[in-house]
């Protein structure tokens, strides 16, 4: 349920990191918890994103939530296929359902985030 | 006691289920300190019979427009409304009903809404409308509010040919520092655009009436160009009335239309209830204020509708919701709803055709007399238009109502300026023989 | 309504399910016609500076006939207070009176134009007045505004006044501060009025948290905004402290009275505390609520703040009454003086109830809300288990947890018993709420019916939890799929030929 290849946030997003970019998508137990996804607010390419500050909103039917960034740096690439089928987040969190691309600006920020297991255990507490 | 349908023998019975002797032991969790101990000082209450009385003798002191030939417009009209309307909004299931928040029972409210969303995009050329929103001046300021958050930019400027009430009401909701208000200036009843292109510099939005307060036809394709060039929104408020006989605010590149739509289906009752529109290009849905219903289907696949989009609305999204309302004029909606659909657009056209007929018919017959000018000479009108009166017009006024005419409004409540100049308004009830009648009695003054 | 057999709306002809009135339409059928024109006809495109329109709007073309029968078909798929129980908690849905509708109708009032000299109002204006000084008696709130057209609409004229009292005292203020119980309106007014929101926690008794309020008072706080009974239906008791804390560091003390039904006779907000509330003409003085409107939501206030109310408010001089702006008014909020229509009803129910009717009326809403409190709280539990005032908050956790049916199933299956559902998922700080609010105007046969429908769907949830999530079956419509309305928006008719 928590890939292992993945790095996770206190707020339930993860980070796949290949070279000096990062993939930032949200978990599966997020997608989960917000139900049925409608609506996803992304910024626009060229943005930075800020470590702990909001980069985005999703929405469900009756809820909205902030998006933060999990690690600061400029966003390169935006999951536009998003607008037209937000419920790729429920159906596939952590592969068509991405979010933004980031150029990491301070790669040591990884080392904040959780490893899987340790994102499991912090799951189950929140549960 | 009226409208409390619990006998002395079952409160005793439900006090005993309750586990308390008397009623009043159930408000002991209000401290002794405010607690009233006194009975309210108000009337003691009346029996139907007496009520109606009562108010009958308060409704008799009022002239009523079924008494006087009105010629007062200015924000409120009287037209003529078909009695289908009133049969319609007298439904219990409709006036008894609360916001649709369960769809299943609430389809009535629901559609009824939707095809009045659907009939305020025909009449402005806009793509989506919320489901109304309290009058047209609030909506007016919600456009502002609007327009703010798309430009991230704070000032509107508005012209001031834009009702003062209205104008007002802005001012007002700008009072919390979240708007700041510049006035584009007008010329000759209309506004000046090189006022305006002064002003529109960083400006979230261009705000003109079309007509506007004086009955006066503005130059939208000049002020749509010069709202344009700053990276403005056009915010046009309009008459619904006459949307039959004008061309839509789409035409002249308005991003949002809003308006008051008492003349359509709505008594004045004194300037209330009526409701405000509010419809704008679909790129700003999502940042449109009020309720929206949409259309989609239940689980057997049949088409339904429910209240959508609702993450703008402050019962999800609290402080950062697009605006704190959490109400429509549902049912003011659909007596517009109700009218429209009975006129059909052949009948939205007439109305409009004999409104501006009769009001040129007018304006002429007075300005003929000698005993008025045209306060704007230059500028187009449509069914309300400002003359200039040769003598006293209050007590040209007084004379008239003597004579059962309400001759229209003085406007130096407004501005000393405007002292002397009174607003004519004319609608379709009006007969030919009620204009020739006050055309004849007022020059005899 | 006993038993599990639905007999709420009836059952429709599929072929009127959701066909439109622009559907109906057939080309050149007319209802309303025009006499024919009596003055000269007009050059259109001259006299309005070529601006004409030339397509005309898509309107529907129907007869008075198919309109008759359409807005028939819809009623009879709505649900409104004459059709049934609504105890729609914090709404109070109570019975509205017949002639109230036949007193807003009367054509001194219905007919009059908000511009016609006031020597030719007298008797609305009368009524208005009349209004004001019941309003400020009830409240112990001596000044009213009759403009807010919403309950919504009177906290954002409220606050605007609080506001103006601490700009003119040269004291700029940045927050107010809001209880985590609060109607979502009042962070949003917050938010428009240009403060900031503090969120304020309750206490295990479900009332201020004191110790948080304390902490979180200073004098950048410019108001409280506290709604008692608060929305757990529950009377805070501390509530001569909070005032006389919020006083304290110069804030006002802002009253929500979406729930002054329960006290109407009983307790005063002025004699509380509080300097300011709005007063929700739609629920406490039982006007219609129109399907979401219009309502009337008029606001009281102290002497000190009077000075700052909307104008104009309508005063008794020598000459009559009235219309005068209050000395340093924050100016209108709308235009004209109200949603006078509602006013006048609320007017007659007021006269027709009188000083020991509204006194009548809190005490059977209070003991109507005690009595279903009692004969529920073993079914579901009750997460605050002292009396009640006009509502209470019940929680549906436990059916969620031991039989995986959420409070939103429960309400739906009420659906089949012919009753409204109560308000769910408010307030937020109860787990899977259930906020009932019976009203005075129900007699006890439809309370104990309630009761029962309750009690059966609690043992359902235990027997048969799938049923529930099935529910409604006997609705005109069942559940609808929301997500679709949302990602594929259809918020107007589009006609086939065009799409």
């Amino acid at each position: 349920m928590y890939p292992s290849d993945l790095k996770y946030a206190k707020e339930h997003e993860w980070v796949r990191v290949d070279g000096d970019t990062a993939t930032i998508g949200i978990s599966d137990f997020a997608q989960d918890q917000l139900g049925e996804v409608v609506y996803v607010d992304l910024p626009s390419e060229g943005d930075e994103a800020t470590a702990g500050d909001s980069f985005g909103e999703i929405e469900s039917v009756k809820s909205v939530s902030e998006l933060f960034a999990p690690v600061s740096g400029e966003i390169v690439k935006v999951n536009d296929a998003l607008d037209d089928a937000p419920e790729t987040v429920n159906e596939d969190p952590y592969g068509e359902g991405w979010m933004i691309v980031v150029k990491l600006s301070d790669p040591s920020q990884l080392d904040e985030l959780m490893d899987s297991s340790a994102y499991e255990a912090f799951v189950a507490e929140e549960a | 006691m009226r409208f409390i349908p619990v006998t002395p023998a079952q409160q005793a019975e439900m006090l005993r289920a309750v586990g308390v002797s008397t009623i009043d032991d159930l408000f002991d969790v209000i401290p002794e300190a405010v607690r009233l101990r006194r009975p309210l000082s108000l009337p003691d209450g009346l029996s139907e019979l007496e009520l109606i009385r009562d108010l009958q003798a308060l409704a008799a002191k009022d002239l009523d427009s079924s008494r006087v030939v009105s010629l007062l417009g200015a924000g409120c009209y009287d037209h003529f409304i078909p009695s289908i309307v009133d049969a319609v909004v007298s439904k219990p299931e409709f006036f008894t009903a609360y916001t649709p928040y369960q769809p299943e029972i609430s389809q009535g409210t629901l559609q009824a809404i939707f095809e009045y969303q659907s009939m305020i995009c025909q009449l402005t050329g806009m793509d989506v409308s919320n489901a109304s929103m309290y009058d047209g001046a609030t909506a007016m300021a919600e456009a502002a509010y609007l327009a703010a958050s798309v430009t991230k930019r704070r000032k509107v400027v508005v012209a001031d040919t834009v009702h003062p009430e209205w104008l007002e009401t802005l001012r007002t909701y700008s009072l919390a520092g979240t708007l700041e208000i510049a006035t584009a200036a007008s010329r000759g009843g209309v506004v000046d655009a090189e006022s305006l292109a002064e002003s529109v510099a960083d400006a979230a939005a261009v705000i003109v009436a079309d007509p506007n307060f004086f009955g006066n036809l503005e130059d939208l394709t000049a002020i749509g160009g010069i709202a344009k060039s700053g990276g403005a929104l056009l915010v046009v408020a309009v008459n619904p009335m006459l949307a039959g006989v004008l061309a839509p605010p789409s035409e002249y590149g308005a991003d949002v239309v809003v308006g008051e739509g008492q003349p359509l289906g709505n008594a004045m009752s004194f300037g209330g209830p009526g409701f405000g529109f509010f419809a704008c290009k679909s790129d700003y849905l999502r940042r449109m204020p009020g309720r929206i219903v949409g259309r989609t289907v239940d689980v057997d696949g049949r088409p339904a509708f429910v209240l959508t989009m609702q993450t703008r609305e402050q019962h999800i999204r609290r402080e950062k919701a697009t605006s704190n309302i959490c109400s429509n004029q549902a049912l003011c909606a659909l007596a517009a709803s109700v009218h429209l659909a009975s006129l059909g657009p052949a009948g939205l056209a007439e109305v409009g055709r004999a409104c501006v007929a009769k009001a040129h018919y007018l304006r002429d017959a007075l300005v003929e007399t000698g005993r008025f000018s045209p306060a704007f000479p230059d500028a187009p009108f449509a069914h309300e238009f400002a003359l200039a009166y040769v003598g006293n017009a209050r007590e040209m006024q007084e004379a008239m109502l003597e004579r059962g005419f309400l001759a229209g409004l003085e406007l130096s409540r407004f501005s000393p300026e405007l002292s002397g100049i009174v607003l004519f308004a004319v609608t379709e009830k009006r007969t030919r023989g009620e204009l020739d009648r006050f055309v004849e009695e007022v020059a005899s003054l | 309504m006993s038993g599990t057999k639905g007999v709420s709306l009836g059952d429709p002809r599929p072929a009127e399910v959701g066909r439109l009135i622009f559907e109906r339409s057939t080309a050149c059928a007319r209802c309303t016609e025009m006499p024919p024109l009596d003055v000269p006809e007009i050059d259109l495109d001259a006299a309005l500076a070529q601006r004409s329109r030339r397509d005309a709007p898509l309107l529907p073309e129907v007869t008075e006939v198919d309109l008759a029968r359409h807005y028939e078909h819809l009623a009879s798929v709505n649900f409104g207070v004459d059709s049934g129980f609504y105890p729609l908690g914090s709404c109070t849905m109570k019975y509205n009176p017949k002639v109230d509708e036949v007193a807003c109708r009367m054509p001194g009032f219905a007919g009059v134009h908000p511009y016609q000299p006031l020597s030719t109002v007298q008797g609305l204006l009368e009524l208005m007045h009349g209004l004001q000084e019941a309003l400020g008696e009830i409240s112990g709130l001596p000044h009213v505004s009759l403009q807010p057209a919403a309950g919504a609409h009177g906290e954002f004229t409220g606050l605007m006044c609080i506001r103006a009292y601490h700009e003119a005292n040269g004291d700029a203020r940045r927050r107010v501060l809001i209880p985590d119980s609060a109607h979502g309106t009042n962070p949003a007014t917050v938010a428009m009025c240009g403060y900031e929101v503090t969120t304020i926690p309750s206490d295990e008794r479900g009332g201020v948290d004191l110790d948080a309020l304390e902490a979180a008072l200073d004098t950048d706080v410019a108001a409280l905004m506290l709604t008692n009974p608060n929305t757990l239906g529950l009377f805070d008791e501390n509530i001569e402290r909070i005032t006389a804390f919020v006083h304290g560091v110069g804030a006002l003390a802002y009253c929500d009275g979406a729930n002054l039904n329960a006290i109407l006779g009983k307790a005063r907000p002025g004699d509380m505390g509080f300097d300011v509330m709005h007063i929700n003409l739609h629920k406490t003085f039982g006007t219609p609520h129109g399907g979401g409107g219009p309502g009337a939501g008029p606001v009281a206030v102290t002497e000190k703040v009077a000075p700052f109310l909307p104008g104009p408010v309508v005063v008794l001089s020598p000459e009559g009454f009235r219309l005068v702006a209050p000395e340093r008014s924050i100016g209108r909020v709308r235009s004209f003086y109200g949603n006078v229509g509602v006013l006048v009803r609320a007017y007659a129910y007021i006269r027709a109830v009188g000083g020991e009717g509204l006194r009548a009326v809190a005490e059977q809403a209070v003991l109507s809300a005690n009595y279903l409190k009692e004969r529920l709280k073993g079914a579901y539990d009750l997460p605050y288990d002292r009396p009640c005032m006009h509502e209470f908050v019940l929680s549906g956790r436990r059916q969620k947890r031991e039989n995986g049916v959420r409070t939103l199933d429960l309400a739906k299956r009420l659906l089949d018993y012919g009753v409204h559902p109560p308000t769910i998922y408010f307030p937020l700080i109860v787990e899977e709420a259930i906020m009932i609010e019976p009203t005075e105007t129900e007699g006890v046969e439809t309370l104990d019916a309630f009761a029962d429908a309750m009690l059966a769907i609690a043992e359902e949830a235990a027997r048969d939890p799938e049923a529930l999530h099935a529910a409604p079956r006997s609705t005109p419509v069942r559940r609808l799929d929301e997500a679709r309305a949302v990602k594929d928006p259809q918020l107007r008719y589009a006609p086939p030929c065009l799409d």
